[in-house]
Parts: C-alpha cells; sequence; structure tokens
C-alpha cells in the first residue's frame, strides 16, 4: 500500500501489525484492541487513517467529548445509524440511556445490509476516561463480541498503559499493542516533511536539526515541536530575506535563531504567551528580552503597604517563630544555644512550603519591617482581606475561628524579590525648570543629585526651557539629610541659571 | 446472600478449579489446532495448485481459525471438565424433563471455560425434543443488568410477555416475577414451563441494592411453583502473573494456565500467515511471545524526555534518602538543581516552569500520583507526591533509554555519594 506509506511516516510495523490483526473484511478479529503509547505517537491518526484507507466500517469516538454514559453510546449509535443507511434516507436519532439497551440497539442496527458480514470497529480515543465513567462500561466495551453475538471489534487508544485499566476482579484481556516513541531520526524525517516550497528542504532540514538541538532534550512531543517549527520559521528566514546571508551560511543563521528559541522555551513554549503575540513580536522585531507573560509579577501592582504586607507574610511563613525576636527586634540580646538541631536539608522551609501564621505575628512583623509609624487602622486590615482575594495570601482554618484568623503566603521568593526592587513611581521626585541646553543628564558629574542617590528623570516639558524631574532614593537617605543636601546644592549652584521648582513625594 | 449458605435440597454447587487446566490438554489444544491447521493446507494443497485457489483457502482457514480463537463457538471437544460436564447436564435434565427446581454456581478463574460448559449443556439439552418445545431460556449478565428494574425488564423481553404484561402496575418486585412465572403456564396448572435462567457475572448481581433478583430466583426455585433452574457464573480473583523466559508454549503455560491468553498468542502467530507466508513457523511463536510479554511502564519510560529521566532519577535518589516518604516538586527541582550545578554538562539548567511542564507531563502518564486530592488553595509546588515505578523497573529503562547522556547515567546509578 504506497499510498498509505506516503500518509504514514516512520510507522510501517505497526501499520503492518494492524492490517494484519484486521484480516479480510469479514473475518473475525480480537474482540478488543488496546494500543498504547505516548501522546503524539501517531495512535489517533494511525488508527484512522488506516480505517478510512481500507474502507472498513467504523465508528470513532473521543471519550473526552462524550463523558457520560448516555452521551458515549448515542453516538455510537447514531453514527452507525448512518453508516448503514442510504445517502437519502434520514434516519432517526437513536436514544440509549442504559447499557442494557445498547446491546440490544445495536444487534438491530447491525442487522442492516450494509454492515452484516463484516467486521465493524468500534474506535474509543482517549480511553483513560471510561475508568471513570460507570463500572460495567469498560468491561462491557471489552466483550462487545460476545454481548452482542456481532463481529465487532473495539479499539482503546490510551496514553496509560493497560495495567492501570484493569479491574480489582478481572475483565476480558485485550491484545495490547505498544505505538513507540519516535527517535531522534523520525522526528527529523516527519518535520522535515511539511516543508515550505519556498525554500529547499536541506535548508529546512539544518533549520529542523537546530530545533531539536534547542528542544530534545525538553520535550519529544511532535505535536509541540511542530507548532514550534512553524512559528519559528520566519526568524530563521529573516537573514536570508534581507539578504545578510545566504542560504548556506549555517554558523550565522544559527547564531540568529538560537536566543529567539530560547526565550521561547520560556513563554511560548509555556503556554505564558499565546501563538498569535508571539508571530507579532516577531514581525514588529522587538526584542523577546522585554516580554512579559502570564504569570510575569509585572502585572501585579500593589499598592505602598500592600507590598509590605506581603513581605512580612513571607517572612511570617518561612520563617520559624522562634527567629522572629532575632531579627527583627532592635535589642535582642544573646540567643541561648538551645538544641538546635543542625536542620536537615529536607526539613528546610523552602522545601515544605508556606507554614501559617497567626495575623498579630504578621502585624508585629510589618510594624518592623516599615520605616514610618503605621497604624492599624481599617486601611490595613482591608488590605489583607484584599491580598487574601487575590490568592496571594489564603485564609487558613474556618473563617469564625475564636482566636484570631490564621494566614499563609503562597507566593514564591521570586514573585517577593520581583515587588521589593520593582522601583514603581513611588518615592521623591525633584521638579526643576531650565534651559534645555543646560539639563543635566543622569550620568554627568554635573548632575548635583549624584550625591544624593539620584536615578531615574524624567522630561515633564520639553522646549526651550524644560521641566524635568528626577527621582531620588530618599529610603537610603532620610528625608532630612536630602533636605539639607539639597539646600546646600541650591546655594552652591554648579549649573547657571537653574531654578528649583519644588520637591514632590509621591507614592 | 451467598448461594453457599442456602440449603435445601435443590441446591448444587459445581466449581471448576484451575488446576483442572492441566498441561497435557494445554499442549494438546494448542499443537491440534497449529497442526489442524497444517493439515488443512497441506491437504488443499494437494487438490489444487491454482494461485488463485490457493489463496481462497488460505482465507477459508484464516476465517475458521479466526472464529474459533476470537469468536469462541464452540468446539466439539471439551478438555478436562467432563464431570463438571456430566454434573450440569444431569441438573438441567431433571429441571427440565421432571420438573425440579434446581441452582448451581459455576466458579472458576476468567478464561477456564464457564460459559463454554453452560453453552455446551444447553446445545446438548435443546436437542431433546421434548425439550426444545418446554424449556424457555433467560440470558441475564451483570454488566448489562446492573440493577434490579432493568433485569425485570429484560426478562419480560426474552419471555415475550411483554404485551402480557403491558401496562400493569405491579407493588413488589416478587408479585411481578411471579405474574411472568404464572403466565407461562398452559391450560392446566400442573404442568407449567421450566425456565432455566443463566447469570453471567453473577458476583455483579450479588451487589445490587437488597440483591432483590437473587432473593426471589431462589425463593422461586424453593417454592416449587414453577420449576426453575438458576445457573450462575462467576470468577474468582485471578492471582498475579510473573513472566519467566523458556521455551514458549511451555512458557506460556507457567505465565497463565489460561486457554484465552493462548488463543491470544496463536491469534498473533496466525496474523503473520499470508500468500507469501503460508505456514506458520516458530520464529512466528517467538515473535507472538514477544509482543505478548512487553513491560508496558518500561515503554512509556522509553519515550521521556532527558529532562523528564532526570526528574525520575532525582525522585530515586530521593526516595533511597528519605526512605520512600512522600515528596514534592520543589525538593524535587532541589536534587535536579544540585546535580545540574555540580557535575551536569549536557543538561542545561532550565527555569522553574520548564522543569514544572516536564513535572507535570509525568503526572499526566500516572508515572506519579499526588498522595491526596488537590485542593484549590494549596500550591502545585509543595504538594506531595508518590513515584509509582520502584527502583529496578527505572534502571532496567534506563539501560534502554536511547543516546542517555553518561553523566545522567553515572547520576542515575551513584547516588549517596552525592552528599
Amino acid at each position: 500500500m504506497a499510498h498509505l506509506e506516503n500518509l504514514v511516516l516512520c510507522r510501517e510495523s505497526q501499520v503492518s501489525t494492524l492490517q494484519s490483526l484486521f484480516g479480510e473484511r469479514h473475518h473475525f478479529s480480537f474482540p478488543s484492541i488496546f494500543i498504547y503509547g505516548h501522546t503524539a505517537s501517531g495512535k489517533t491518526y494511525v488508527t484512522q487513517t488506516l480505517l478510512k484507507t481500507l474502507e472498513l466500517p467504523h465508528v470513532f469516538v473521543n471519550c473526552v467529548e462524550c463523558f457520560t454514559l448516555r452521551l458515549l453510546l448515542e453516538q455510537i449509535l447514531n453514527k452507525l445509524n448512518h453508516l448503514s443507511s442510504s445517502e437519502d434516507a434520514c434516519p432517526t436519532h437513536i436514544t440509549c440511556e442504559t447499557f442494557n439497551d445498547f446491546v440490544r440497539l445495536f444487534k438491530q442496527v447491525t442487522k442492516a445490509e450494509s454492515l452484516k458480514d463484516q467486521t465493524v470497529y468500534i474506535v474509543l480515543d482517549k480511553a483513560e476516561y471510561l475508568r471513570d465513567m460507570e463500572a460495567n462500561l469498560l468491561p462491557g466495551f471489552l466483550r462487545l463480541q460476545e454481548l452482542t453475538d456481532r463481529n465487532v471489534t473495539v479499539i482503546l487508544l490510551s496514553e496509560i498503559v493497560w495495567e492501570k485499566f484493569r479491574p480489582n476482579t478481572g475483565c476480558f484481556e485485550p491484545f495490547v499493542l505498544y505505538f513507540p516513541d519516535y527517535s531522534i531520526g523520525n522526528l527529523q524525517k516527519i518535520l522535515s516533511h511539511d516543508h515550505p516550497p519556498e525554500y529547499s528542504a536541506d535548508f529546512y532540514a539544518a533549520y529542523i536539526n537546530i530545533l531539536l538541538g534547542v528542544f530534545y532534550t525538553v520535550c519529544r512531543d511532535l505535536k509541540e515541536l511542530r507548532h514550534l517549527a512553524v512559528l519559528n520559521f520566519p526568524k530563521y528566514c529573516e537573514p536570508v530575506v534581507k539578504g545578510e546571508a545566504s542560504e548556506r551560511d549555517t554558523r550565522k543563521l544559527w547564531r540568529n535563531v538560537e536566543p529567539h528559541l530560547k526565550k521561547a522555551m520560556q513563554t511560548v513554549y509555556l503556554r505564558e504567551i499565546s501563538s498569535s503575540q508571539w508571530e507579532k513580536i516577531q514581525k514588529d522585531d522587538t526584542d523577546p528580552g522585554q516580554l512579559k507573560g502570564l504569570s510575569a509579577y509585572t502585572h501585579v501592582e500593589l499598592p505602598y503597604y500592600s507590598k509590605f504586607i506581603l513581605i512580612a507574610a513571607y517572612l511570617a511563613s518561612y520563617n520559624p517563630a522562634r527567629t522572629d525576636k532575632r531579627f527583627f527586634l532592635k535589642h535582642h540580646g544573646k540567643i541561648k544555644k538551645t538544641n538546635f538541631l543542625k536542620k536537615h536539608e529536607k526539613t528546610s522551609n523552602h522545601l515544605l512550603g508556606p507554614k501559617p501564621f497567626p495575623l498579630d505575628r504578621l502585624l508585629a512583623i510589618l510594624y518592623s519591617i516599615v520605616d514610618s509609624r503605621v497604624a492599624a487602622t481599617a486601611n490595613i486590615f482591608s488590605q489583607i482581606t484584599s491580598l487574601v482575594t487575590l490568592q496571594l495570601l489564603t485564609l487558613v482554618g474556618h473563617d469564625d475561628q475564636l482566636d484570631g484568623p490564621k494566614y499563609k503566603c503562597t507566593v514564591s521568593l521570586d514573585f517577593i524579590r520581583a515587588i521589593a526592587s520593582w522601583p514603581g513611581r513611588g518615592g521623591l521626585w525633584l521638579y526643576w525648570i531650565c534651559p534645555d541646553r543646560c539639563r543635566p543628564s543622569v550620568e554627568s558629574d554635573e548632575n548635583p543629585l549624584i550625591g544624593l542617590g539620584g536615578c531615574e528623570q524624567k522630561t515633564i516639558y520639553q522646549g526651550p526651557w524644560s521641566i524635568w524631574t528626577q527621582r531620588v532614593n530618599y529610603k537610603q537617605q532620610g528625608l532630612s539629610t536630602i533636605c539639607s543636601a539639597l539646600n546646600d546644592v541650591i546655594l552652591t549652584l554648579k549649573l547657571p541659571e537653574t531654578h528649583y521648582l519644588g520637591l514632590h513625594f509621591a507614592l | 446472600m451467598m448461594p453457599k449458605e442456602c440449603d435445601g435440597p435443590g441446591v448444587r454447587m459445581g466449581i471448576l478449579e484451575p488446576r483442572q487446566m492441566t498441561g497435557d490438554c494445554f499442549f494438546s489444544s494448542g499443537q491440534g489446532i497449529c497442526s489442524g491447521f497444517q493439515f488443512v493446507e497441506m491437504s488443499s494443497r494437494k487438490l489444487k495448485s491454482n494461485n488463485l485457489k490457493h489463496s481462497e483457502c488460505l482465507s477459508q482457514v484464516q476465517r475458521i481459525l479466526r472464529e474459533r480463537f476470537c469468536h469462541q463457538s464452540l468446539h466439539s471437544n471439551l478438555f478436562g471438565v467432563q464431570v463438571q460436564y456430566k454434573h450440569l447436564i444431569e441438573l438441567l435434565k431433571r429441571t427440565a424433563i421432571y420438573g425440579e427446581s434446581n441452582s448451581v454456581l459455576i466458579i472458576g478463574p476468567r478464561g477456564s471455560g464457564k460459559t463454554m460448559l453452560i453453552n455446551h449443556a444447553l446445545k446438548e439439552l435443546m436437542e431433546v425434543e421434548e425439550v426444545s418445545e418446554n424449556v424457555l431460556q433467560v440470558h441475564l449478565n451483570g454488566l448489562l443488568q446492573i440493577n434490579d428494574n432493568i433485569a425485570l425488564k429484560e426478562i419480560t423481553r426474552q419471555l415475550n410477555l411483554e404485551n402480557v404484561v403491558g401496562d400493569k402496575v405491579f407493588g413488589s418486585f416478587a408479585e411481578n416475577l411471579s405474574f411472568l412465572l404464572e403466565a407461562l403456564k398452559k391450560g392446566d396448572r400442573t404442568s407449567s414451563c421450566p425456565v432455566i435462567f443463566i447469570l453471567d457475572e453473577f458476583d455483579l448481581f450479588a451487589h445490587h441494592k437488597n440483591q432483590t433478583l437473587l432473593y426471589n430466583l431462589f425463593d422461586i426455585s424453593q417454592s416449587a411453583q414453577t420449576p426453575v433452574a438458576v445457573v450462575g457464573l462467576t470468577c474468582r480473583l485471578c492471582l498475579s502473573e510473573d513472566r519467566s523466559v523458556r521455551e514458549v508454549l511451555q512458557k506460556h503455560f507457567n505465565v497463565s494456565k489460561n486457554l484465552r491468553s493462548l488463543h491470544m498468542l496463536l491469534m498473533l502467530a496466525l496474523n503473520r500467515v499470508t500468500s507469501s507466508h503460508p505456514f506458520m513457523t516458530a520464529a512466528d511463536l517467538m515473535e507472538a511471545n514477544q509482543l505478548c510479554s512487553m513491560d508496558s511502564k518500561a515503554n512509556i519510560v522509553h519515550g521521556l524526555s532527558v529532562l523528564e529521566i532526570c526528574l525520575i532519577i532525582a525522585m530515586k535518589h530521593l526516595n533511597d534518602i528519605y526512605e520512600e516518604e512522600p515528596f514534592n516538586f520543589q525538593m524535587v527541582y532541589n536534587e535536579f538543581q544540585k546535580f545540574v550545578q555540580r557535575k551536569a554538562h549536557s543538561v542545561y539548567n532550565f527555569e522553574k516552569p520548564v522543569v514544572m511542564k516536564a513535572f507535570e507531563h509525568l503526572q499526566q502518564l500516572e508515572l506519579i500520583r499526588p498522595m491526596e486530592r488537590t485542593s484549590v488553595n494549596a500550591q502545585r509546588e509543595y504538594q506531595l507526591m508518590k513515584l509509582l515505578l520502584d527502583n529496578t523497573q527505572i534502571m532496567n529503562a534506563l539501560q534502554k533509554y536511547p543516546n542517555c547522556p553518561t553523566d545522567v547515567r553515572q547520576w542515575a546509578t551513584s547516588s549517596l555519594s552525592w552528599l
């Protein structure tokens, strides 16, 4: 079957096994066949293609789609009805509620002329979901040939091994067929098969080589690899399209595409961003380093005190309570040498997960990490509740616990690091006005504010005279230090005609 | 209620022991089929030498043998169950001809010939003229009639009494059943049709609510109103099997004293027979045996990516150090990081989300399993899991893993020298 070989690559032995199992049209075959193998190893594709090409009467049902008994049985019966009826007649919809009725109706439907004397195949894809349905369904399907006394074979396709399907009291054992995973050579062959006609096969094969080099250790799923290959090919061709390199310049092409692929692994492969977003980025040629995925922390903007509450919660969850005194009090005194067992690595809190802590402890830590005085107002408490709603904290135990609520911090260290160092718009901003040519840059030594730890600069208005604002990291200095330094700067101005407009404290 | 406890004149027990399936009948059955195949081949070859006829008769032979292996049609020989057969047929005759009520429970492991036995007995019974006119059969199956109402409807249907019942409403199951049996009585009340009830997957009927059907059937068989024979077929739990390597049929016999698995083996060998390869050879049988005895979990591990293999090795080390205590993703990631930072040259230090995706793939394949149901509030990284592979399986699978990087392989073997 040359036609079949072209449709189905690298699966010759499985196709021939299946063909020989099916035998001729009127032959009996195994009552049930169980095919297992990794996802994207061709089970569904090969079975469907084989049944269609050989034009055997078959019904194909997906157990994810038909997740209840009734949906499953009705779909099988109605599809069979369609098969057996002539093209003009519109068959009536069959309803079926129990497996008993199914067996009876199945016997009726298969009496039709076009289905007599031929093996009817029922293919159940994602068969692992059958285990969660009624208990009699799986054993019933395995024995369908015996129960209906007809020439029918049930084929089950699944990722999970047969041992996990077998019911406790046993059942009719199906014939188990394994679809092996594709080797790297096979993957190359299949992926190279869908090269676009504008480019040569060798060019595409070199690209596939690079792609597999990056992704093969992580993922061997053919569907994912194909998707990635299609998405990233335009980027690979870019130098050739722009004329910067020829098709044979593999080193240059590789250097161009490899960081792009690595970035793809962190974003598109993890579905952090959608494929259309990825394509847009490629077209716009923006730097992929700027990508913000779904779980990036930058899309969560927290108010000032909420950040501190979250940090305090993280500390409370991951530090044991006895160390609080040491870390957060100014005068903690000596720590007695108790029988501190050297922490066995496994019990490190970072491995076991966050521990719950009472509200009082949270507030105590909060007061000690925020410099200014924090009043325990409703503002603070409502912020805690918002954090719980955002699922950054969780409430442990029941709502109306008598001795106060207990919380747990459910964010990771990376998240905390991200919000702690996020500059935000908060801080002290100093506003200046001066002629544009005199405006100091952030890097230059002439900028009087460098000494005060100034970093960011923003232009409010640009013209012959510009108004600009510079941010100062006042936390490091303390407000009074800054004011006195500012006075000095104004008095000993190095820049001519510079007017200091004022300072603005922004959150 | 188990029928064993039911004493009384009518209860007989027939038990099929697996021992009965002795080596002799196993071999003779297998060889008989193989040689029978050859015999048919030879004789037909003598008659015609035309190529077309050759493939046609091959097709015929395939058809017959496939029907025998797959469709379990009746053979003429019963191996090893002659005693039970005599017993059973005796019992059924007594019900059918002399109007005595009886009940039988046939117990045996899967594939030991229970259905075949009863079908044979019924076939022989129906050959007697006065039986075939009188006796009615009702075939019930625990997989199909999952509750007693469905069972009752099925009984009504099989006795062709749907019209008689019509729209009547009955107070209880018992009333309904006795009405059905009354309706079977012929003109004079002395003679009524004996009914044979065959209940397949009997243990499932015993799980119905209040076991109404069983109570009523056995009740009727005691009360001698209508002669009723109740035949139950059930299996005991099959013992687990262990595969060993020896000569094919002998090996297979040690593995499973199950005629069905022999049929499967022979069927696989039969598949290799085509017009170009018209005789079944020993090589075919060996290959078929290979197919039958694969270790499926090892196959699945064969298809994992290198990152996933590294995670499994990390879990193996955690199990070794902490003696099979459950672990979570964070711990596995930690172990993996230790390996990557210290010894790995070929494995790139992947980011946490990428490793998490590989971990979730392992969970999807059911190679690891959470200890308790996922709750909404718990973070995925800290959920406790268990590995469902043992050390020997992992090491065997690693041996066969294609292109395994050497440092990964070394990491698998030397665990404690790490810390």
